[in-house]
């Protein structure tokens, strides 16, 4: 039988639109411990646009970008990057995990984390050269922590090291850029060094997509929102997608008015 | 003491103890870093169960069959902690501890009761290692480094440990940016396509190798002095992971060679006549060593 020609149209669309995005998202299940942290999550994430996964604590947030990139297994579903593989898309793809996630007293300096983006470059015995040096350094001056290179991280504030984790991604020179939660527990210029860095990529044609749990700034910050709690909720642009009603879901009613209101004003 | 009887009876012992320091002690920095100390210390217990077993087995003390039980009894040890965990639904520290004091138990009871008088496999010496019994009696001076004949007469440990130390350092330098990495930021490494998992074994494989051979030399027990103390000393040096596995070479070296050397004469500058354990020296050295460490190193806050 047949299938109508809208639907054959729409499917089209939909194939077409898979194919330029850098991250597809089909039935993305993960549980821990038999119980669903996210429960066959789709989502088609949009080229050149700033995106931001929105929900409450333990929606399963960062679980779904780990799951995507391999770092944690789903029980189910498929992650596409750029129409293809992950391990295809190695070099296109950066991520920047929570801070809280690394041990800081490691014996490292600011400059080791950074090199740490160029791995994929460099392979296991390629030499470390002075144009390698300068891509470190490059990377450590978009993020204003040139004067740092030196410092062991341990020393930095947690604004200062997640600039650092920042620099490392850029380092990677990727085209898709995926961050867990960059602006939880960091001092307000980070947090506006770092909006400046993604809105930058954002203009050289690069993607971003950012777990995020501040729901004053998401207007401001991003261009399209995935909204879940464990399933999702609604995806899109803001203006369509961060919706009272989404959020009410996404919350289960346990939002207080005036939440949605910035609190503090960029200086 | 001269020159004769140094090379006789000090050389290849200096020798052997510095590289089964050095060997334990640089995939130690890992297992430091990684918060998995405590499994350098299980793998150097159930060292000693997979020994007994290859004795039993083939009769022999030779190389391979203690290398091969050595790692067949690391292999049934982290089945064994997997499944503890998982089934008896215990944290990995404690499941890691009831199976390595099990398997070591059970080691010791195995050789009590196993003939080995004719070899020299015992309790004592599996416990504490036998450095001072590793001599070269073909030696009759430095002109014997050059003569072949006297050559195949080193103990066959040394080429053992030599062997190892030089895959630790090989392994240690090929694979030393994706062991950061991983060590580091695991989830980070994974985005890389870095194999972490086969990163981990590999790190815990390295030490089982350096366990093994560095059992003749220190003993199962004092082994988990040199995986911890000369990296944990070093980490209170600096705060680069390179300069630190550099000064955990250097701590091992000094423990090694100054413990052999006081264990020897040590006792004789207090009047008494009997020398004291090497390997027991070694790894009181080695715990000194740490405690200036922590109460002078430059990088210790």
């Amino acid at each position: 039988m047949q299938a109508p020609l809208e639907d054959v149209t729409a499917r089209d669309a939909r194939e077409r639109a898979d194919q330029d995005s850098p991250l597809v998202l089909r039935g993305m299940t993960v549980a821990y411990d038999q119980k669903p942290a996210v429960f066959s999550v789709d989502a088609t994430f949009r080229s050149g646009k700033i995106s931001g996964i929105i929900g409450p604590n333990g929606a399963g947030k960062s679980t779904l970008l780990r799951a995507a990139l391999g770092v944690v297994k789903p029980l189910a579903g498929r992650a596409t990057f750029f129409g293809s593989t992950l391990a295809r898309s190695r070099n296109r793809v950066a991520y920047v995990p929570q801070r809280a996630s690394v041990d800081w007293d490691f014996p490292a300096r600011v400059v080791d984390v950074v090199a740490q983006g160029l791995y994929r470059r460099l392979g296991l015995l390629g030499r470390f050269g002075r144009e390698h040096d300068g891509m470190v350094m490059a990377a450590l001056e978009r993020v204003g922590m040139e004067d740092f290179a030196s410092r062991q991280i341990g020393q930095l504030s947690g604004g200062q090291q997640q600039r650092v984790f920042l620099a490392r991604a850029l380092a990677q020179d990727a085209r898709l850029y995926l961050l867990d939660e960059p602006f939880a527990g960091v001092d307000a210029a980070t947090e506006r060094a770092i909006i400046k860095v993604l809105k930058a990529l954002r203009s050289e044609g690069g993607t971003v997509i950012a777990v995020h749990h501040d729901l004053s700034t998401v207007e401001e910050y991003f261009d399209e929102v995935l909204v879940m709690n464990v399933r999702k909720i609604s995806a899109g642009p803001v203006e369509t997608a961060f919706t009272p009603e989404a959020l009410d879901i996404a919350y289960g009613g346990r939002l207080e008015p005036g939440m949605r209101v910035p609190q503090k004003e960029p200086a | 003491m001269n020159g004769a009887d140094f090379v006789a009876f000090s050389l290849t012992p200096l020798l052997i103890g510095s590289l089964a320091a050095l060997a334990c002690a640089l995939p130690g920095n890992f297992l430091v870093l990684r918060r998995q100390a405590l499994v350098g210390d299980a793998i150097s217990h159930v060292v000693l169960p997979g020994i007994v077993l290859a004795f039993l087995v083939t009769g022999t003390i030779s190389t391979w069959p203690m290398l091969l039980g050595s790692a067949a009894a690391a292999i049934v040890a982290v089945v064994l902690i997997e499944a503890i965990r998982r089934f008896g639904r215990i944290e990995p520290g404690a499941a890691m501890g009831v199976v390595f004091t099990a398997m070591f138990a059970a080691g010791v009871l195995a050789l009590e009761q196993s003939d080995t008088s004719g070899v020299h496999l015992d309790v004592e010496h599996a416990l504490f290692g036998n450095l001072e019994s590793l001599i070269w009696l073909d030696a009759t001076g430095w002109e014997s480094l050059l003569d072949p004949a006297a050559l195949a007469g080193l103990p066959p440990e040394l080429f053992r440990i030599s062997l190892v130390t030089l895959a630790v350092v090989a392994g240690l330098a090929v694979f030393w940016r994706p062991l950061a990495i991983s060590t580091f930021d695991e989830g980070f490494a994974k985005t890389l396509g870095l194999p972490v998992r086969a990163i981990g074994l590999g790190i815990v494989i390295a030490s089982a190798l350096a366990a093994v051979a560095a059992f003749d030399a220190v003993g199962s027990i004092i082994v988990i002095a040199m995986f911890i103390c000369p990296p944990a000393a070093a980490r209170l040096m600096t705060n680069r992971l390179g300069v630190q596995v550099a000064w955990s070479a250097v701590f091992a070296l000094i423990a090694a060679v100054l413990g052999f050397t006081l264990a020897g004469s040590g006792p004789a500058w207090f009047g008494s006549e009997n020398a004291v354990s090497a390997a027991g020296m070694v790894g009181t050295v080695a715990g000194v060593i740490l405690a200036c460490a922590a109460l002078f190193g430059p990088a210790r806050n």
